[in-house]
């Protein structure tokens, strides 16, 4: 396994969203994030034309998502893991935004007097 | 702990968070459906969020602002999709111009929300976030930051004013 080349490439937000807009293109991502693929092969798995899916590889190239390399007689592509880590780290903020909003929730439904609108005594009174 | 599981998924732009309460599924429901509390937990501390509209059955619509240290003002709207209280709830939400029409020049997220109980007196709540874009997930996340940031200079601010010398 020969060591992988990295090229200092700028993160194109624009072309990344676009690239990665369409669900042919973020199952190839996918399946080279998980080893390099065989160009041929990939191909066998969508139904569509050798060269429809050389242009969804030719759009992901160009966004930085995934790189093309030739080892022997393949032609083989690659994920670029550092753009789908960039998606990652931008998913981990979010995360940190949901668990104060529900750390939140939580002290509010501890906290005794807040649910005046629906209170567990008139409930009682319908039982 | 009340946050149980997080799953995220940065090629699908998706991410489900998953908490556990002890309260009923109607108790948790009304989280959502009222106003007053829906307020006192949508925005951080520094930037409480004020819903003046609020209808969470399907094609409802939502108005609210959240209100920074500084008195500026962050409006927004939810659309809700689906609607079966006390268990299931999806709604869009975004951006909104200071005179509540939508902005549409800024991302908006789509989440769905299941509620159900699983005994001893205690619910599950799991939300689905779907991102449109990556460049959407970046602005809102730069977004969020920014309020962040405001946050943690406004609570610097709050230390000094304490301690003048």
């Amino acid at each position: 396994m020969q060591a992988v080349t990295t090229t200092a490439t700028t993160f194109d937000a624009d072309r990344v969203f676009a690239a990665l807009a369409d669900g042919t293109r973020r199952d190839i991502v996918r399946r080279a994030m998980a080893g390099e693929q065989g160009i041929v092969e990939l191909s066998a798995h969508y139904p569509m034309s050798f060269a429809a899916v050389q242009k969804h590889i030719a759009v992901l190239e160009r966004a930085g998502l995934v790189t093309k390399a030739r080892v022997g007689r393949r032609k083989v592509v690659r994920t670029n893991v550092e753009a789908i880590r960039m998606a990652q780290r931008l998913l981990d903020r979010y995360e940190q935004l949901w668990r104060d909003r529900i750390g939140r929730m939580s002290a509010l439904l501890d906290a005794p007097g807040t649910d005046i609108t629906g209170t567990d005594a008139t409930e009682d009174m319908h039982r | 702990m009340t946050v149980t599981n997080v799953t995220k998924d940065p090629e699908a732009l998706t991410m489900v968070t998953t908490a556990e309460f002890t309260a009923t599924p109607e108790r948790v429901w009304r989280l959502w459906e009222d106003p007053a509390q829906l307020s006192r937990w949508w925005g951080p501390p520094a930037w409480p969020a004020t819903f003046t509209k609020h209808d969470l059955r399907v094609g409802g619509r939502s108005a609210y602002h959240m209100t920074g240290p500084d008195g500026s003002e962050s409006h927004g709207w939810w659309e809700v999709t689906e609607a079966e209280p006390p268990r299931r709830l999806a709604f869009r939400d975004g951006f909104a111009n200071p005179d509540g029409s939508n902005n549409d020049e800024l991302p908006g997220t789509e989440s769905r929300i299941t509620i159900e109980p699983i005994g001893d007196g205690r619910t599950r709540m799991s939300i689905t976030s779907q991102f449109p874009s990556l460049e959407a997930m970046q602005q809102l996340v730069e977004m969020g930051m920014e309020e962040g940031l405001k946050e943690a200079l406004g609570q610097i601010d709050g230390i000094l004013a304490e301690d003048p010398a």
